[in-house]
């Protein structure tokens, strides 16, 4: 198994308040990692770490190290365009741009600035589409607007428009909160399919979603990174009793 | 915080706990049956064989039922699980219990062939054993439910004794023996094999309490 991710005593600071405290972790390709946790445990932020989305937030401070095959990518000198390329980010409510559905999949490759010639974008949308198995059912309307589309399906959308851009990691935050249980169903079931090519890291309060879906879990309690481990043994043998109390209900 | 689900595992609880009783009595009954020559009492652990069966599917239904509201996690999963397993072995048991009653049976309008000595020793071990199963898997005491594995050799030791004995001394001096001498073996032979479930029992504990399977791997028992 191979790191894609490696957090090194990662400390992240908004303003007074110490939201993540000496993070030690390790993010293998083609694994899903759950990150699992009450709220406000830091899960959110450390996701937004690996995509550097943090630096919106006025005062933010980091410490310690994030490295994203090998690089630090929390250095001053950090190409974020090209970190955010690398690495995507599929958020709770789905959020297509108001364009058609070919547009909004073109649209972070258009951004880019290359000259992309049409039948290459074609080809893009084609793969990104047929990669979130979208493909059959909108092959005939893509110029029809996104928000026509149902939820899941703007979601998976979502997820295509990340595709087009060729990322390595999906950064997945509470992505199907929004979505009823069929729909979270298949979009699980098309994360086993992704983990295949890229790196997934899900952020979740579905304990049961994790434990279906992900490969390692990841349990965090105020900032700190609680256990790390195999998900069928966190959930079934966790080592550290704050974990068994999280996730068998006792905890609060 | 308190949780409904607890007051629903204490339910659970009971309900193996009364399975346990029920096997442990339905093994003493019957070899008091076969101590005293008593048919009815035998009768009777055949008969009440029906009860615990009942009991059985009533403790599945309950863990299956837990597991499909609840889906619990961790320590209140392996609780459940272990439930399930220790009430397939508690049925087990008591179906020896009716294996000793029917060879009973087959003894009580016979002549005795000699005083009973290390089946009822090898009754008590195994009644001692089924004790210290329940009560370490309602107490989740791990140092029971080893006392227990560690009792097995004891069983062994005891009915390797009988199987001697009845054989060397009976079967093989006086062939006419030989149909009595072979119930008590079977008697035996039953008696350990309720050794063996409890040992199950203790060691699906162990995995309860401390998430470390012991089952299948001796070694860890006496590591620590």
């Amino acid at each position: 198994m191979t790191d894609k991710i490696v957090t090194k005593d990662l400390n992240l600071w908004y303003g007074g308040f110490h939201a993540l405290k000496d993070v030690n972790a390790a993010f293998q390709v083609n694994r899903i990692t759950a990150i699992i946790g009450p709220s406000g445990c830091g899960k959110s932020t450390l996701l937004r770490v690996f995509n550097r989305m943090n630096d919106l937030i006025e005062g933010v401070r980091t410490g310690g190290e994030a490295l994203i095959d090998g690089l630090d990518i929390l250095a001053p000198d950090t190409d974020l365009v090209a970190l955010r390329k690398k690495v995507g980010m599929v958020f709770q409510r789905p959020n297509p741009f108001p364009l058609s559905i070919y547009e909004n999949i073109v649209f972070g490759v258009r951004i880019r600035g290359a000259k992309v010639s049409r039948s290459e974008l074609d080809a893009i949308v084609e793969s990104s589409l047929r990669g979130v198995l979208l493909w059959d059912d909108l092959r005939d309307m893509l110029r029809s607007p996104a928000l026509r589309l149902s939820l899941e399906q703007r979601q998976r959308l979502c997820i295509a428009r990340l595709l087009a851009v060729k990322p390595d990691v999906l950064l997945m935050d509470e992505p199907c909160s929004a979505l009823d249980p069929q729909a979270t169903a298949r979009i699980e079931e098309l994360m086993r399919e992704l983990k295949h090519e890229y790196t997934i890291v899900i952020v979740t309060h579905n304990m049961q979603q994790a434990a279906r879906v992900s490969d390692d879990t990841g349990f965090m309690l105020l900032g700190e990174l609680i256990e790390f481990n195999r998900t069928e043994e966190l959930f079934a043998s966790p080592r550290d009793k704050r974990t068994e109390d999280y996730i068998t209900g006792r905890y609060g | 915080m308190e949780r409904h689900f607890d007051t629903e595992l204490d339910e659970l609880k009971k309900r193996v706990i009364d399975m346990g009783t029920l096997a442990e009595g339905a093994i003493y009954k019957s070899v008091e049956a076969l101590k005293s020559r008593n048919a009815e009492l035998a009768r009777g652990v055949i008969a009440d064989d029906r009860d615990i069966d009942r009991l059985e599917l009533l403790v599945d239904e309950k863990c299956i039922d837990l597991i499909a509201r609840y889906q619990p996690m961790a320590r209140d999963l392996r609780f459940i699980t272990t439930g399930m397993k220790i009430n397939a072995e508690l049925e087990r048991i008591a179906d020896l219990a009716v294996d000793i009653a029917q060879r009973t049976l087959e003894l009580v309008d016979k002549p005795l062939l000699k005083p009973l000595v290390d089946i009822p020793k090898l009754t008590v071990v195994a009644q001692n054993m089924i004790k210290w199963a329940i009560e370490s898997f309602v107490k989740g005491d791990i140092e029971l439910a080893r006392k227990v594995v560690l009792s097995d050799p004891e069983a062994n030791r005891l009915r390797d004794e009988i199987q001697r004995e009845l054989i060397d001394d009976y079967m093989v001096k006086d062939g006419s023996t030989a149909p009595r001498a072979v119930q008590l073996l079977l008697i035996a032979r039953f008696l350990e094999r309720v050794c063996d479930h409890t040992t199950n029992i203790a060691e699906n504990v162990i995995y309860m309490v401390q998430a470390e399977v012991v089952k299948h791997h001796p070694e860890r028992l006496t590591d620590g």
